[in-house]
């Protein structure tokens, strides 16, 4: 199991995923939007989304966990 | 006669709008969201304001809210710096029927411009040349692919209703193009509401030059000379300069000329800024007109003399311009570098609480802040924290203070851009004056990332 994490606060601008959906190693699960700059944020193996934790327009600061991949 | 004004705006240029009107005798309202409590700017106004919670629909595009506090607290005007409202004209015209001034062009005029592909037709009828690209918007993907055959790659595929770096991107390739036109619409649609796109040739090694414009409500317009702004990451500005090191007497004289020309053909009124692309044979080409106060509106106060933010309460007084083209001259030289929250290489933004900052202060420098030390920069706003303004008799002498002020430039606790521009200020073809748009892939990301 692995925790999808944000690596800098900012609000979720797009959700690029959804539960149960198969993703690579790199793919981009959530893009965030922080100091105007859309921050894209990817898994970091392969495996299906178990969760999302957030949905468009949440507000994360940085180490909040976004997405859970199994 | 304006006596009250209200800043709609946050940060540096707040702060630095509030400066002038103290000179000139004219109290200040501050409006500020829930993160912004403890920012300079709010302190320093005579009256401050809650508008809401961080976000900027919330807050700084709050347009009821603001108008209702500047009808509280008996506003005359409202200035809207940069960004944010400045260039809404909805906003321009619900102040004006608020019966407030607003501190800029008419709405109209604001909407004219606000379209790029209306104001580069507006521009064509005016006789300033445009660089060659498509007429009106491009509907589809496959229109866009039978445009690029006949322009030729690189091309630049560009939001009509963009801003600040957004909905804009190089494409090299019928993929490329086919990729970044829907993620660009699409984009375009979420943050300006208009997802139309054109296209226009990309010019290699070009300049960005800029004329800076004032106009009263009397058929008046003057130019205040022109600012190199060709050291841009992100397709937005780091450094500044003027004048340009790159242009003839004889093109400053004529871009001038035009620009006057574009502004008396739309009515132009207050301060405003025709930017151009400049070719290396100095061929100049309109790029796009902004409507508002610049951030590097700076270097052409120094180089001028002028105060252009009391230009421009003057100006929304109904006065005449005191100045005239001939009285205006060029003197000495001045640089502006942006201070970025952000990572040097990769260009992302570093929130975050800055800490042990200190500032080069002397003669020759001008700072312009939007934070002090022990401060929360918050991931809501732009990444800009700072100015740092130098001045010199000589380009040269320009160079020199800014290497000594930015060695003593220090922010600790977020990451920022100093590092980068110690490393421009370095650089051989800078200090030659060879600065084109390509300028931070070329000649900086090529020394950093190698390493």
């Amino acid at each position: 199991m692995q925790e999808v994490k944000a690596s800098m606060a900012g609000s979720v601008w797009k959700i690029t995923v959804s539960e149960g959906e198969s993703v690579q190693d790199g793919q981009d699960v959530v893009i965030l939007e922080s100091m105007k700059m859309e921050i894209p944020i990817a898994a970091e193996q392969a495996g299906t989304v178990k969760e999302l934790k957030v949905t468009e327009g949440d507000f994360v600061n940085e180490g909040d966990v976004i997405a859970v991949i199994e | 006669m304006i006596n009250k004004i209200l800043i709609a705006n946050r940060g540096e240029i707040a702060a630095r709008i509030i400066r002038t009107c103290k000179r000139l005798n004219i109290q200040t309202i501050s409006v500020y969201s829930e993160d912004d409590q403890k920012a300079p700017f709010v302190s320093l106004a005579d009256e401050s304001y809650l508008l809401g919670p961080a976000r900027v629909n919330e807050s700084y595009l709050n347009v009821d809210k603001i108008l209702q506090i500047a009808q509280e607290a008996n506003a005359d005007a409202i200035h809207p710096g940069y960004g944010f409202l400045s260039e809404n004209a909805s906003f321009a015209k619900r102040c004006q029927e608020a019966g407030l001034a607003f501190i800029g062009p008419a709405g109209d005029i604001m909407e004219k411009m606000g379209s790029k592909i209306e104001a580069r037709d507006t521009m064509q009828q005016a006789g300033v040349p445009v660089v060659p690209g498509t007429a009106g918007a491009v509907a589809n993907v496959e229109d866009a692919i039978e445009i690029a055959k006949k322009i030729g790659y690189p091309i630049m595929l560009k939001a009509s209703a963009g801003g600040g770096g957004i909905g804009m991107q190089v494409v090299q390739s019928d993929d490329e193009l086919t990729k970044a036109f829907a993620s660009n619409s699409k984009r375009a649609e979420t943050f300006f509401g208009n997802g139309a796109m054109f296209m226009e040739k990309k010019l290699e090694n070009a300049h960005h030059i800029e004329i800076q414009l004032l106009a009263d409500h009397h058929g008046n317009v003057v130019h205040l000379f022109e600012r190199e702004c060709s050291i841009q990451r992100r397709n937005q500005k780091v450094v500044e300069e003027a004048p340009s090191p790159f242009i003839s007497e004889r093109t400053r004289k004529k871009m001038g000329e035009t620009a006057i020309k574009a502004a008396q053909a739309i009515g132009y009124t207050n301060a405003g800024t025709i930017e151009f692309l400049v070719d290396d044979s100095e061929n100049f080409y309109f790029l796009e007109m902004n409507t508002r106060i610049q951030v590097e509106h700076a270097i052409t106060e120094e180089i001028t003399g002028l105060d252009i933010v009391e230009e421009q309460i003057r100006i929304a007084n109904g006065e005449l311009l005191k100045i005239n083209q001939d009285d205006l001259k060029i003197n000495g030289h001045a640089i502006e570098v942006r201070i970025y929250a952000e990572d040097p290489v990769t260009f992302f933004p570093s929130p975050g609480h800055i800490q042990n900052m200190h500032v080069p202060e002397g003669d020759m420098i001008r700072n312009e802040l939007a934070v002090t030390d022990n401060y929360d920069v918050t991931p809501f706003y732009d990444p800009m924290i700072g100015k740092l303004i130098v001045i010199g008799k000589t380009r040269d002498e320009a160079i020199a203070t800014l290497k000594g002020a930015l060695a003593k430039y220090k922010i600790e606790g977020i990451k920022t851009n100093i590092s980068m521009l110690k490393t421009i200020v370095d650089d051989e073809q800078f200090k030659l004056g060879i600065t084109t748009t390509a300028f931070v892939q070329d000649h900086y990301l090529t020394k950093v990332q190698t390493n």
